[in-house]
């Protein structure tokens, strides 16, 4: 387990950046207590730097997951989020889609969303923006990437896809095997 | 075919061929229905009108009681018409009399054409008896003769039930070569069982106790296809009662449950968006406040996007138990050893909020991912999860304030899930887990804190992986069994057959399927006192808290003295099996001892804790020695 190194902080801050903005900062410093992100195995996991001081005692290979584990990063270097992680992006989204209860089996299932599951978007969503998704009872679904801006979209056609799909909580059952191992 | 189709055929007539063609059948007189009703009365109803009168006049004797239609058959004899046939027959049926068609009665098909041709006997003889009569006659003798015979051996039977018979050896090994008849089994099951609860009085002469356990077992084991192995483990285990309770509950799966992860939802919340999507559901219980008991659910529980956000994890009711008996405090250090798929796991999480550290472990690397999946979805952040063999784990780390040993088992408690548990599990298997569990306690115990919890569970009911267990870890290391803290559970049980245990083994709690509806399982917890080890096997000394301090200097001199404490009092019952350490009849003898070896230090003297309820807290004894009790 190490620190990331610099250019693995400007990969990942930007990726996260992508979602929740600026809001980056409240992820490190937080009322109780200061977290911290560590890198294991190529994944980047995030915890309180108390319970850091305690897991540093165990082996490289016998550990396993500390914490929340945020992303790996690919053997080219990109960073690619997981599901893990939106339990933290949630809170702090920017941007933000809701979808219709017909769509949400669609989307937990691994595809995109096209213009007919679309429910609300949050106003002034770019092109390509990173976006959490929601149902309509408020809970988060996984996230995407907009592809097309809030304007965009009121003129699209039904079946033309609004959001790509990234991450959604179907993963805990589909891929249960990859999220951490 | 036109609208006004005329399909009258008119019989052709005249010298053409057609008219040639074979005419309809005409009856002979004597089969053809009669167009009138007969004035007159009919042979038959003659004699019934004869015989009439000579009841009243007292002379006839009647064979059974009379039926209420017999004004029927008066007519309908000679009115031999459908409806007055149907009238007929259920006189027939109705009236045993010789009146009716005695022999006739019993059949259905060849009513009609006998009812005819009857009729047409009874139109030759008049005086005489019918032959009809004369055989219901002798057909109602047969059936009186045999109604009493039928009583006779019901008296016979209840007599012979009294005194059950055991199949002889042939018997039994006729009965092997052949296919088990599981109606035979069952009811041979049930009078075995019925002749043990009362053994002096149904037993039969010269047969003894082992035999019908042998049978019983025997049986037992074919019905429920369970090995021989498991079957007289379980009937050590339970009295016959209760053993067929249990095996029956082991044949049907336990209700499905869930518990609400409180670090994302409320228990109310949940129920009611579960509820709109069509899951009929409940609270589990009084005791327990997360979870919830599904009867039945139109959605898959497992994929809805509640349990997809991590709203609630798939867990069996027993398994709550053990987090509760913990009872993991906000900011603790805890510590779960045997931690795959993670369900305890996240409930420690959950009770501490969050807050504290939880350090996960599971030997198998690849049920260790299931946990991690587990954690994440529900939301758990302050988590470790390693894996490591739970026996190294001492070494690696310490000083958890709570530990949880959810021990790898043989599964019996739980065979409704997994029946292949009835013939897989040998005496083999059962002593390697059970070495496994002793290993992993005692692993348990050294990383705990002093005055720390350890909670021992286990999902098996055999005494081997349960009481025996944590009484090895009395006697090992310096732990006292404390109360779970559950308010139901039967009670451990402090002797098993020749083995005795440790008396405080009476507060660990048991759990069975068909009592308490969950699946069979094990709840001890243990604090520990200190870090020393006792010295042998055979006493356990204990000391108070305060000496920790001083143990270090006085630990040789006890040693020494212990052993010289040994070899004076001569061997006590070096039987491994001698578990009988209660420290209030040692601590007297001891005592005693040491001041007869002139022991009398300045300085701290280890003593016996006599009342192990009673505690003294931070004061050093120094000075003269105190008898405590």
């Amino acid at each position: 387990m190490r620190p990331l190194t610099d250019e693995e902080t400007k990969i990942f801050f930007e990726k996260l950046t992508k979602y929740i903005g600026e809001n980056v900062r409240l992820l490190i410093d937080r009322p109780d207590g200061a977290y911290c992100f560590r890198l294991h195995r190529d994944r980047v996991f995030y915890i309180s730097e108390k319970l850091l001081k305690h897991a540093v005692s165990i082996d490289r290979d016998n550990l396993v997951s500390i914490g929340t584990c945020f992303g790996k990063f690919t053997k080219t270097r990109k960073f690619r989020l997981h599901i893990t992680a939106l339990d933290y992006l949630a809170p702090y989204a920017q941007y933000k889609i809701w979808l219709k209860p017909t769509a949400e089996q669609q989307f937990v299932y691994g595809n995109h969303i096209m213009k007919s599951g679309l429910g609300r978007i949050s106003e002034s969503t770019a092109k390509y923006q990173g976006v959490v998704v929601y149902n309509m009872a408020d809970i988060p679904l996984g996230f995407g990437v907009a592809a097309k801006a809030t304007s965009e979209c009121r003129h699209a056609e039904p079946m033309a896809i609004v959001c790509f799909h990234q991450a959604d909580v179907g993963e805990y059952i589909r891929a249960e095997d990859t999220l951490v191992g | 075919m036109g609208r006004k189709g005329n399909f009258v055929e008119k019989t052709p007539s005249g010298p053409g061929r057609k008219a040639k063609k074979q005419k309809p059948p005409t009856l002979p007189d004597h089969l053809k229905e009669a167009k009138e009703p007969r004035e007159t009365l009919g042979r038959r109803s003659q004699k019934r009108a004869a015989k009439r009168s000579a009841v009243k006049a007292g002379t006839a004797t009647r064979k059974k009681p009379v039926k209420k239609n017999k004004a029927v058959p008066d007519e309908s004899l000679d009115s031999e018409g459908m409806s007055d046939d149907d009238g007929e027959r259920k006189q027939l049926f109705d009236d045993g009399d010789s009146d009716s068609m005695g022999g006739q009665s019993e059949d259905d098909e060849p009513l009609d054409d006998n009812f005819k041709g009857s009729s047409g006997d009874s139109s030759d003889d008049d005086e005489e008896e019918l032959p009809i009569e004369k055989k219901s006659k002798q057909l109602k003798l047969k059936k009186k003769q045999e109604d009493e015979l039928g009583e006779k051996e019901l008296l016979m039977n209840i007599q012979q039930s009294e005194k059950y018979t055991l199949p002889s050896g042939e018997e039994i090994e006729k009965e092997l070569l052949l296919p088990p008849d599981l109606t035979i089994l069952k009811s041979r099951i049930k009078e075995v069982v019925g002749v043990l609860s009362d053994f002096t009085i149904k037993r039969e002469e010269g047969r003894d106790r082992v035999e019908y356990l042998d049978q019983l077992r025997r049986d037992l084991c074919s019905y429920y296809s369970y090995n021989d192995f498991l079957m007289g483990a379980f009937m050590e285990t339970f009295p016959l009662g209760e053993l067929i309770d249990f095996l029956e509950a082991n044949e049907t799966p336990r209700p499905m449950t869930i518990r609400t992860n409180t670090l994302k939802t409320r228990r109310r919340d949940l129920a009611q968006a579960l509820i709109n999507r069509g899951v009929n559901l409940d609270p589990i219980g009084k005791w327990s406040k997360v979870g919830l008991v599904i009867y039945n659910s139109q959605v898959p529980v497992g994929a809805t996007p509640e349990y997809l956000a991590g709203h609630y994890i798939l867990q069996g009711a027993s398994s709550f138990l053990p987090v509760m008996a913990l009872a993991p405090q906000e900011g603790d250090k805890v510590l779960d050893m045997s931690a795959a798929p993670g369900g305890k796991t996240s409930h420690i999480a959950a009770l501490m909020k969050n807050t504290g550290m939880l350090f996960a472990n599971d030997a198998n690397p690849d049920r260790a991912k299931a946990v991690v999946g587990n954690l994440h979805r529900l939301g758990v952040t302050n988590a470790v999860v390693m894996t490591y063999d739970g026996k190294v784990l001492p070494k690696m780390s310490r000083g958890y304030n709570r530990v949880l040993l959810d021990a790898p088992c043989s599964g019996t408690g739980v065979i409704s899930k997994d029946p292949s548990a009835k013939t897989s599990k040998d005496s083999k298997d059962i002593n390697r887990c059970s070495h496994l569990q002793k290993e992993l306690i005692l692993a348990a115990i050294d990383c705990a804190d002093e005055g720390g919890y350890i909670v021992y569970s286990t999902c098996s009911v055999l005494v081997q992986e349960n009481e025996w267990v944590v009484d090895y870890a009395l006697k090992k290391r310096h732990v006292k069994v404390v109360d779970t803290g559950l308010e139901f559970g039967r009670e451990g049980f402090p002797r098993f057959q020749k083995l005795v245990f440790h008396p405080s083994v009476k507060l660990c709690r048991r759990f069975y399927p068909h009592t308490h509806n969950m699946d069979g399982f094990f709840v001890a917890k243990l604090k520990k006192i200190s870090n020393n080890i006792p010295s042998t096997a055979e006493e356990i000394e204990e000391e108070e808290p305060a000496e920790e301090k001083n143990s270090n200097d006085s630990d040789d001199d006890t040693s020494a003295k212990s052993r010289r404490m040994k070899r004076k009092k001569g061997s006590k019952a070096n039987d491994s099996n001698n578990k009988n350490s209660n420290p209030k009849i040692k601590k007297g003898s001891d005592a005693k001892h040491e001041k007869a070896n002139g022991v009398a230090k300045t300085g701290i003297v280890k003593k016996k804790v006599g009342n192990l309820k009673k505690k003294v807290l931070g004061k050093q004894m120094k000075g003269p020695i105190k008898q405590r009790k």
